[in-house]
């Protein structure tokens, strides 16, 4: 008796809250540690960017309004529901992977789960940490808050597939900024499983946007978009990185890229305030005090 | 002028004495605590922009003078400023404000001089924020292990300073403290038109027995700046200055693990509601459009008034206007001094014939400009669209653009149709309104019911194209340091 024939996957883009093909109508195979072909991924455009961009910043305001107990909760939630599919991330990362062993696999889903519920708990705290009350030389009132700079572009890492990914992410979104991903080039489909899980998170459409395909073809034009406020380069190679650096020059946006430090992505190191931070303007308002 | 009941109520002139300024003829570079000849040679006239009159000459370095400065500035760090306690640190930089406190006046005399500002503006502001900035890092230096949760701050290494003509000496400052608090050495490029003030805090930073080195002080034009930028030798590039500027700068770091941070132009809007104190709105949108003859990067330079009190609004600024005083700098009632250069001086003219061209309707008082020098009369602009140039660009100067809303929610549209992102002022007795309105500004420094107030332990920096990082407070400490977990 022959077993039952498995329905596959289709992975596609996710833009704006729904799954999509490229506009441009390409895909690429991915291929998993043994060689063995898992999917054709989506090979995104600068079109899809654009519309990426373009649903970022149509979700930001309304994302950054949310209360900060309503973000932390969001983002607790989409640790409940990968970890109700930890299994599944767990194949999938150890089929995506560089040959890690399934211990590796699972202690990279777990850290993953983990570190969203770390930055959930941020989500009403870090304007207290980052931000405060000035004691200036004079009768003012004044007070610093970080705030949302805006859309983030991420280059997310290579490998491995998952945790880099979320390590990244959580910190941009945490405080209301929205996001605009180029997931792994050779890893990509656990990032759109990912996305999926935000889908059914309660994260609303267009706050994660996620573009899959090719980092060089991809990377300079979400660097030079207009509309993006900041980058996170850390997928980027060195001559990547520098072009699309130079990109972001030409409208003043700032790039960040994880440090040796943050790159051991499963320590406590990868993941710090800072790095919300990072993502923020801090705004300083002034009042005279009288009577 | 004004008379009444037969009195002149005229002000006597009252100038200050420029005694306490001794000038050298010439100056040189301040490189490994030394003062050096530049290794070209090279000079350049600063000039008293009141009278069109060269003060000095100052040297110009070039690339050799910018990598002995870098190597001086590599040499003190690893050979001792990084290791040294905090607590040191601090003790030299509580030296250096007060020592600036110490010659306050020859200090305001000097940038009044060099820089064109009132001597009233040098005086009671630069001089006396320069002084509290260094007082204020001095006590981070040996503090930082409280400044940042769950991580150490490590110093940088080398910074490369850039600073503008506006505030001379308080950028200078605004650039140095925080940098020697946090343990990095520096290399300083003051503005070509205004050296003075920065090469003699070098006399202070030397009777301070700052280890030399720690920081040097290359004077110079564009090609220093570009020179100092580019060096290997920098791993940190602070630069406060034009848009345009920091977009090159940007492209010249992009790849090579340089740090930088941007304070960039500003067009800022401050708003008016119809319920606020209008006498006291008055006074606060003077203060912020001709406080330093507007060449101010957060000057409040496009009004925005609610249309029930516009025209309101408009006559008591324009009499306000008519009694602003114009002309010699060091007259301690001196209100608008001089432009900073010729330059400046036809690219304020240059905008203010784009505005009255483009259809928007010009009032000046009207005064007597002195007969030399480099001056504006302050200027207001009506009937301005979103669309005219005097709407957009940043013009750097006397000059003042009023466009009228309707709606809460139309001022914020208003307010945040710019790509800059300075600051903003909001002007209303209700304080939800003040609130509400501070959440939506797309600005870094938000002045409620005020304009233009500077504190060294108030963060300040811009939004979007108007830069990255934040100079005061804690957050000004962030840029000069790699925290480690």
């Amino acid at each position: 008796m022959s077993s039952r024939l498995s329905v596959n996957k289709t992975y596609k883009q996710f833009v704006g809250g729904a799954f999509e093909r490229s506009e441009s109508g390409r895909s690429y195979p991915v291929s998993g540690a043994g060689g063995q072909l898992l999917a054709h991924a989506v090979q995104g455009s600068r079109k899809d960017v654009r519309d990426g961009v373009a649903a970022a910043r149509s979700a930001q305001t309304g994302w950054a309004a949310r209360t900060a107990y309503n973000r932390a909760q969001i983002l607790y939630r989409v640790a409940e529901v990968m970890e109700s599919r930890r299994d599944e991330f767990c194949a999938e990362v150890l089929r995506a992977g560089d040959g890690q062993s399934e211990e590796a696999a699972a202690k990279e889903v777990a850290g993953a789960i983990d570190r969203w519920v770390w930055y959930a708990g941020w989500a009403d705290k870090f304007a207290t940490v980052l931000g405060g009350a000035n004691p200036v030389a004079g009768p003012y009132f004044n007070l610093s808050v970080p705030e949302p700079t805006g859309v983030v572009g991420i280059v997310a890492a290579d490998e491995p597939p998952l945790i880099p990914l979320v390590s990244r992410l959580a910190p941009v979104i945490v405080s209301g900024n929205t996001a605009v991903v180029l997931a792994s080039e050779r890893c990509p489909l656990v990032a759109i499983t990912l996305a999926e899980t935000l889908a059914l998170s309660d994260v609303p459409g267009g706050v994660v946007n996620i573009i899959t395909g090719r980092r060089d073809e991809l990377a300079p034009p979400l660097a030079g978009h207009g509309a993006v406020d900041a980058l996170d380069l850390s997928g980027c190679g060195p001559d990547l990185g520098a072009d699309a650096a130079r990109q972001a020059a030409a409208t003043i946006t700032r790039v960040v890229s994880a440090s040796a430090a943050e790159r051991q992505w499963a320590e406590e190191a990868a993941q710090s305030p800072y790095l919300i931070d990072a993502f923020c303007e801090t705004k300083t308002v002034w009042h005279p005090k009288g009577r | 002028m004004e008379r009444a009941g037969g009195f002149n109520l005229e002000y006597a002139p009252a100038p200050e004495s420029v005694a306490p300024v001794r000038l050298a003829s010439q100056y040189g570079l301040f490189i490994g605590g030394e003062m050096v000849e530049p290794a070209a040679g090279r000079l350049s006239a600063t000039v008293n922009p009141a009278t069109g009159e060269a003060l000095a000459e100052i040297g110009v370095a070039d690339a050799a003078d910018v990598d002995r400065a870098v190597a001086a500035a590599r040499a003190a760090w690893e050979g001792g400023w990084r290791d040294l306690p905090g607590a040191e640190r601090a003790k030299y930089l509580y030296r250096v404000a007060r020592l600036l406190q110490e010659r306050a006046r020859e200090f305001a005399v000097l940038e009044t001089m060099d820089g064109g500002k009132p001597i009233r503006e040098s005086r009671d502001l630069d001089i006396p924020l320069a002084a509290a900035h260094f007082f204020y890092y001095a006590g981070w230096a040996d503090k930082l292990d409280y400044a940042f949760s769950g991580r150490r701050a490590a110093s940088l290494g080398v910074a490369a300073q850039i600073i503008p003509w506006n505030f001379p000496l308080l950028m200078a400052a605004w650039k140095l403290a925080p940098a020697l608090a946090c343990g990095n050495t520096v290399v300083l490029k003051p503005a070509p038109t205004t050296p003075l003030t920065a090469l003699l805090l070098a006399e202070v930073l030397r009777d301070a027995d700052l280890p030399p080195g720690v920081v040097n002080i290359v004077t110079g034009d564009d090609v220093t700046g570009a020179a100092l930028v580019a060096h290997p030798g920098v791993d940190k590039v602070a630069f406060t200055g034009s848009t345009d500027v920091g977009r090159a700068i940007g492209a010249e770091l992009a790849g090579t693990g340089k740090r930088l941070t941007l304070e960039l132009g500003g067009k800022a809007a401050n708003i008016v509601f119809d319920d606020a104190a209008l006498d006291q709105v008055t006074e606060g949108i003077v203060n912020g459009i001709y406080f330093n003859g507007g060449q101010v990067c957060c000057a409040g330079s496009r009004l925005l008034v609610q249309e029930t009190v516009a025209d309101t609004v408009v006559g008591k600024l324009q009499r306000r206007m008519d009694t602003l005083r114009v002309g010699d700098p060091l007259d301690k009632n001196t209100d608008i001094g001089a432009i900073n250069s010729q330059a400046q001086l036809d690219r304020i003219t240059e905008l203010v014939a784009s505005g009255v061209a483009e259809g928007a309707e010009l009032y000046t008082p009207p005064c007597e400009l002195p007969e030399r020098g480099f001056f504006h009369p302050p200027a207001l602009f009506t009937n301005v669209s979103t669309a005219h140039r005097i709407s957009r660009e940043e013009i750097f100067g006397p000059v003042l653009s009023v466009l009228t809303f309707r709606t809460a929610e139309e001022a914020v549209a208003k307010a945040n149709n710019t790509p800059y992102g300075l600051s903003a002022g909001i002007w209303t007795e209700k304080g939800s309104r003040i609130l509400w309105m501070a959440d939506r500004m797309q600005a870094g420094v938000v002045w409620a019911n005020t304009f233009n107030r500077f504190d060294s332990a108030s963060p300040f920096g811009g939004y979007r194209e108007s830069g990255y990082g934040r100079e005061g407070g804690r957050a000004g400490l962030l840029p000069y340091v790699e925290l480690v977990a």
